[in-house]
């Protein structure tokens, strides 16, 4: 028992474990349980009740999400395993630390996820810049197989698995599960039309789940202590535990594994040892750049996925970027538009073409110039590109920072156009 | 039936489609981009959002894309909501933003959705004031301009092109707001249906380059319903004419035939209206000493007389399968039905004679090219279709995606949801088999092509009708398994290949998959036919008259006083000996033509004629299915259509001076064309005695056109042959559309208004004639005949889609894509008789030879031996087998470059898209 599954074997100060380290802590014995006594019902079941949401950003329940996939005598014959690994969200390094720290946990996850769906290959989709995780996890993958926990009827139970490894060639859109889809199969990285989702036409029209790295973690814990140790990790509504990170002019940045329901407080604090000296906490972004600011008076929150969303925001990928008294709000949103423009597919009208006007005016507020008449296109913008006008989620994603920064940050706004420029540079 | 509402109304709707799709159904104005009526849905635009409302209690709804939305019965929607307004004048400003708003200088500006769709949208005042994102434009050929400036990044070009069409060389490149629509590298866009970009794009960026060098605004264009002349396949389309000359040419929806698409040479070949090769006056080679051989003109009546005075006597008349069945029909009541020939040449009329028997043949059908579309299987017998009938290799494209279909249902994904339903297939393709003589452009969405001659192909159609009735093996057994377990088996040959022995072998395949599959009301088999009247002649034929062999024997021993030779470039169609027999024993030889060629230079008296754009006339397509074709513009006093010429001597002993009243009287009479007459328009109601207009009602400059000439305004020429009028006035398009002169309606400016045409999307147009078919089954059904292979020879003939067809090879545009008469053979054919890549050779038979550069193909049957004729070689000289030999190379430079050579065998190397090949 454990309460740190996702991070008990992970000491940067070293190389993570190879097969024969994590084997003596313990690792692989849930796939070992789960096909010497559990049918792939068992282990949905045992998901759906554990509570775990994907870690990605959305929070969906992964149980439900597996359920979806059709399963039994008339299924399809193939079906895939995808792991999304294309971490690419703003101020997101948490998905790096598992792969880098431990990636047999990795592994261990999706033996478990490919079973319960009754997958025989299975993806692992990387971010292309992530050379270090790349060697880790290929040298893993070739460890499992030398012990036969990969390849054809692993452990004699009739149960085959394959897993390859492809890396990304970058873009933020291959982190939407179907973009990923499109260009895992070489095509461009544009989402697909949901429905039909891709549990049930994925990866080659087949069914397919896409999970997150850090969602599949969590899986070796669940099969290995239940159902009861794994909510009992939670401190408020939701199970389990969560990689949060901090970004940002604080004393120690970082990614630590905290239970769900913990304070932000203690996040900011404790982990992260505070603000810089000299420097005061003027707002953050919860989950990363594609949610809403928070404010000071947000911090005796706890990390759950509905006391956030209540808040206004979303807990997403839980790590934070932290905005301080002396960085520009403006010149902070503006980075991020930058991002989300450059970043979008090109394949809806609202996303392609509205995220670069949008652009152009943060550059015109830095170098002064804006327009009373800019705060009227900003606005008529965020219901334009928010959920459901867009074709996929990376647009309305983009509205959180700006929707929020235009309610909180207004006053920087009127410096910016009045002032003739960027108040913090001149 | 379910029921939607829309802003209160309630509406019946098929809950299949979705939202969009059923509003414009009802005639509601709902802006779209993506979206297209056959290409279905991919909510990329964002253009048609409306607001949806989850009952009746819902009063705030959500936003949602009408294409992206099924149209499931109880949906209550609001096109009209202020925030769905607010949402499509949102999308249509930042589709805007980089647009140049050159519409005075775009050659769609006036036909262009993106107009019409901004006026629909609302959005009039310009709010971005930042730089434009600009592109750098390619030149994509001879047939299409590019201004990637333009482009609004809606994806239906490529969705069209590569999706669709097959193409491989467009791409969508690029990402964000970047994203570019072109080629990798500058250069001709490979694929044969590259036009209908033109149509696709809903702006200028994509336009008909043939069109700019004499562009004219749509609204100024004179036009009218006319059938193409590219091969007999049917299609219809709208020519458009200014000033006398002829412009462009363009789809016009036919449920059945063409529906939204053209090839291109249909679209682009109508260049030889204008060719300098036309005829444009008649003229007669002297016979007096003094001035003995020299060609003279002659005006019109002058020659009216001597033709008159000519062919008193005993005058042979030989028809053309590329002239109007009214021409053809005078020529005959001229001549006497004894005196009467085909202008086939002899293996062309036995085998579409043949042809016609199947699709009389009872428990046969013979499909049309929608029909086609559904087909679940298909076997292609020796027809290279993407360069003898293309529309229907467009629609074998389509057909292979029923299994796609079949996945989708499964699935329970709709098939609008176009996207969605490509990526569940993937490549798994409905089962298409080829057998050909050489690779062809289809083999990418093949199960199998077999490689075989004439022989071999037979040979192996023979094992499929055996295995089909039970006993078989390998590809043949493969090949009867899947036409066996098909729901809509299909069956495609032509008369390429010149083989009777080939046409009744593939009979016998749905012969004897009829007799196996009592559960098909009647399988499905068509032959596609070369010219655009070869079935109007060959039903013809059936009411009496002579082979082209007989009338060339009958000249050649001097048994006629004069030969009247219709429209018809007789060295194509028989021996050069024969020809030249022929001509030396004809007192006077009378040709009708339009164009100068190798054969009517040397008439005595040549009458130029009207082109299909300057007449009236009916053209049987490959179903059997007559269409007229209207004329478009008033030609040069000089030109009369060929029946006009062929006018009884004595006209007051004749009713038939026109068209109308030539085809009535044909169908009275010839028991052949029964029920022709149901082409002729049907006046009644607010239609009687009125004419509808070839010009539209915003048509500039009447009264200025010939004003440099003379400044009293021109009379309207009058029509006497036809519905229609030369002028603005007349049945308006929106109380009767019956003829249909080009497609718009009150806000869609562009083809788009077609919509508002039809009975419903993609269904039949309101009003309007689908033609007349002429065949019945009236023959019982036939068991596999017995098929002999001794007659058949290893030289095939390869057709070209540019170049290939006589009249469009003229057009300039097609003319740049066309490549001159070369030899194909395989390497150990090529190795065996010493011929380099690139070399020549000399081929002869007989007293014929001719040298032919060399191409080496890895996809040929084995010792086969290709000849592409180009214009050049004349294929009865060698139809027979040829001996080859290498020519030593004296340094000439090819007619041709090789790199253009090179790009015929761009399937060489064909990257297949079926699944499970081999």
């Amino acid at each position: 028992m454990t309460d740190r599954p996702l991070t008990r074997n992970i000491d940067m100060t070293r190389a993570p474990f190879d097969i024969g380290q994590y084997r003596a802590a313990g690792g692989y014995a849930s796939v070992e349980k789960m096909l010497k006594t559990m049918a792939p019902g068992d282990v949905l079941d045992l998901v759906k009740n554990s509570g775990l949401k994907g870690r990605g950003g959305a929070g969906f329940p992964t149980g439900l999400k597996w359920s979806f996939v059709p399963m039994g005598e008339n299924a399809p014959k193939t079906k895939y395993l995808v792991v999304n690994a294309d971490e690419m969200e703003p101020g997101t390094f948490k998905d790096r630390l598992l792969m880098e720290g431990d990636p047999h946990l990795l592994l261990e996850g999706m033996m478990i996820a490919a079973y319960t769906i009754q997958a025989n290959t299975a993806y692992i989709f990387l971010r292309g810049e992530y050379l270090r995780a790349e060697k880790l996890l290929k040298n893993a993958i070739a460890e499992a197989h030398s012990k036969g926990l990969l390849g054809r009827n692993i452990q004699g139970s009739g149960f085959d698995l394959e897993i390859i490894l492809h890396t990304s060639a970058g873009r933020y859109i291959c982190g939407e599960e179907t973009a990923l889809l499109n260009a895992l199969e070489g095509k461009r990285a544009n989402p697909r039309a949901k429905p039909p989702f891709p549990q049930v036409s994925g990866l080659w029209g087949k069914p397919t789940i896409v999970n997150n790295v850090e969602t599949l973690c969590n899986l070796p814990g669940i099969v290995n202590y239940g159902i009861e140790w794994y909510k009992g990790l939670g401190l408020g509504a939701d199970a389990g535990t969560k990689l949060c990170g901090v970004s940002g002019r604080v004393k120690n940045p970082g990614c630590w594994e905290l239970p769900l329901g913990t304070p932000i407080r203690e996040l900011l604090e404790d982990k992260a040892g505070g603000m810089c000296d000299g420097y005061e906490l003027r707002a953050f972004l919860p989950g990363g750049g594609s949610t809403d600011f928070l404010l000071p008076q947000h911090l005796d929150l706890t990390l759950d996925y509905d006391v956030i969303g209540k808040a206004g925001s979303r807990l997403a990928t839980g790590t934070m970027i932290v905005l301080d008294d002396q960085t520009c709000p403006v010149g902070m949103v503006g980075n991020l538009m930058k991002f989300f423009s450059h970043e979008s597919c090109g394949w809806c009208t609202p996303c392609r073409d509205g995220l670069p006007w949008i652009d152009e005016i943060f550059q015109r507020f830095e170098k002064g110039g804006g327009l009373e008449s800019d705060m009227q296109v900003l606005t008529d913008h965020l219901e334009y590109l928010g959920p459901g006008r867009t074709f996929c989620a990376l647009a309305p994603g983009a509205m959180a920072p700006l929707g929020s920064a235009l309610r909180h940050f207004r006053d920087d706004f009127h410096d910016h156009i009045h002032g003739g420029g960027c108040p913090w540079q001149r | 039936m379910a029921k939607i509402t829309v802003d209160g109304i309630i509406y019946e709707v098929n809950p299949q489609n979705n939202l969009l799709q059923e509003c414009l159904s009802h005639g509601l104005d709902l802006p779209y981009f993506c979206w297209h009526p056959c290409m279905g849905s991919v909510g990329a635009c964002r253009q048609c959002a409306v607001k949806q409302y989850r009952n009746a209690d819902d009063k705030t709804g959500v936003v949602v894309m009408s294409c992206m939305t099924p149209a499931s019965d109880g949906a209550i929607i609001s096109i009209e909501d202020p925030q769905a307004v607010k949402m499509r004048s949102n999308v249509i400003e930042s589709l805007m933003i980089s647009h140049p708003h050159d519409c005075p200088v775009c050659e769609e500006g006036g036909e262009c959705h993106l107009q019409d769709m901004t006026q629909m949208s609302g959005h009039n005042y310009r709010r971005y004031d930042f730089k434009k994102v600009t592109h750098r434009n390619q030149n994509l050929g001879p047939f299409i301009n590019h201004e990637m400036n333009r482009c609004i990044a809606c994806y239906r070009c490529v969705r069209y092109y590569d999706d669709y069409a097959g193409g491989t060389d467009l791409a969508a490149l690029g990402s964000h707001h970047h994203v570019y629509f072109g080629r990798q590298e500058e250069g001709t866009l490979e694929n044969e249906f590259s036009g209908n970009l033109v149509e696709v794009c809903p702006t200028g960026v994509f336009t008909d380059k043939t069109f700019s060098e004499h562009y004219t605004r749509k609204w100024d264009l004179q036009t009218a319903p006319s059938i193409c002349t590219g091969c007999g396949a049917g299609c219809n389309t709208t020519p458009g004419e200014r000033y006398g000359t002829l412009r462009r040419i363009v789809n016009r929806y036919h449920h059945d035939l063409n529906g939204y698409f053209l090839c291109d040479r249909g679209r682009f070949g109508y260049g030889y209206n204008s060719s300098d090769r036309r005829i444009t006056e008649a003229s007669i080679v002297s016979v007096h000493d003094d001035e003995k051989g020299v060609r003279k003109t002659l005006t019109t009546h002058d020659a009216q007389r001597q033709f008159d005075a000519m062919t008193a006597g005993d005058v042979v008349g030989i028809g053309s399968p590329r002239a109007s069945l009214e021409s053809n029909l005078a020529l005959r009541a001229r001549v006497g039905v004894k005196n009467f020939y085909a202008g086939f040449s002899a293996e062309q009329q036995q085998c579409s004679q043949a042809v016609i028997a199947i699709n009389r043949e009872q428990g046969l059908h013979c499909p049309d090219i929608r029909t086609l579309e559904q087909a679940d299987c298909v076997l292609v017998v020796n027809e290279d279709l993407t360069n003898t009938s293309p529309r229907f290799a467009l629609a074998l494209r389509q057909a292979v995606r029923n299994r796609a279909s079949q996945l989708a249902a499964d699935a329970r994904i709709p098939l609008w949801q176009d996207a969605a339903v490509r990526e569940l297939a993937q490549n798994e393709l409905s089962p298409l088999f080829i057998l050909s003589p050489q690779g062809t452009r289809l083999d990418d969405v093949a199960t199998d092509t077999f490689l075989g001659t004439t022989a071999s192909q037979i040979g192996l159609l023979g094992e499929i009708a055996a295995a089909i009735a039970g006993s078989g093996s390998g590809l043949a057994q493969q090949i009867a398994t899947a036409l066996l377990n098909a729901k809509h088996p299909s069956i495609v040959s032509g008369i390429s290949a010149g083989s009777v022995e080939l046409i009744q072998a593939t009979a016998n395949v749905a012969r004897a998959l009829r007799q196996r599959r009592p559960d098909l009301a009647a399988v499905d088999i068509c032959f596609a036919l070369p010219e655009d009247n070869t079935m109007g002649l060959a039903l013809l034929m059936e009411e009496g008259g002579g082979t082209l062999e007989q009338a060339l024997q009958r000249l050649a021993s001097g048994n006629a006083d004069a030969a009247i030779v219709l429209e018809n470039d007789l060295t194509l169609r028989a021996t050069p000996d024969a020809i030249d027999a022929a001509i030396s024993g004809t007192p006077t030889l009378v040709v009708i033509d339009q164009i100068h060629n190798a054969f009517n230079v040397r008439a005595r008296l040549l009458l130029p004629c009207t082109s299909f754009a300057e007449q009236n006339g009916t053209l049987v397509n490959y179903e059997g299915r007559a269409q007229s074709s209207h004329q478009v513009f008033p030609a040069d006093a000089a030109l009369r259509p060929g029946y006009e010429w062929l006018t009884p001597i004595d006209p007051l002993s004749s009713a038939l001076t026109t068209s109308e009243t030539i085809l009535y009287h044909s169908a009275q009479t010839l028991p052949a064309f029964a029920g022709a007459e149901k082409l002729l328009p049907a006046r009644t109601g607010i239609a009687a005695l009125m004419k509808s207009p070839r010009q539209s009602h915003r048509y500039s400059g009447r009264t200025a056109m010939s004003a440099n000439l003379n400044v009293h305004e021109k009379k309207q020429t009058t029509d006497r042959e036809s519905a229609m009028s030369f002028s603005m006035e007349g049945l308006p398009l929106q109380k009767d559309a019956s003829l249909l002169s080009a497609a718009w309606a009150p806000a869609w400016n562009s083809n788009q208004a077609i919509s508002k045409f039809q009975d419903e999307i993609n269904g039949e147009l309101k009003q309007g004639c689908k033609g007349a078919h002429l065949l019945q089954r009236s023959l019982p059904p036939q068991s596999p005949v017995s098929v002999s292979t001794n007659n058949t020879s290893n030289v095939y003939f390869i057709d070209h889609i540019f170049g290939g067809d006589e009249l469009s090879a003229m057009a300039p545009a097609i003319a740049a894509r066309s490549v001159g008469a070369y030899l194909c053979v395989g390497e150990a054919e090529a190795k065996r008789l010493g011929l380099q890549q690139h070399g020549r050779a000399q081929i002869s038979s007989g007293s014929y030879s001719a040298e032919l550069p060399v191409l080496i193909r890895q996809r040929i049957a084995p010792g086969a031996i290709g000849i592409y004729c180009g214009g050049e070689i004349n294929r009865h000289a060698f139809a027979n087998g040829v001996s080859i030999s290498a020519v030593a190379e004296d340094g000439n430079v090819l007619a041709r470059s090789h790199q253009m050579f090179d790009e015929l065998v761009i399937n060489d190397s064909v990257n297949h898209r079926a699944m499970g090949r081999g």
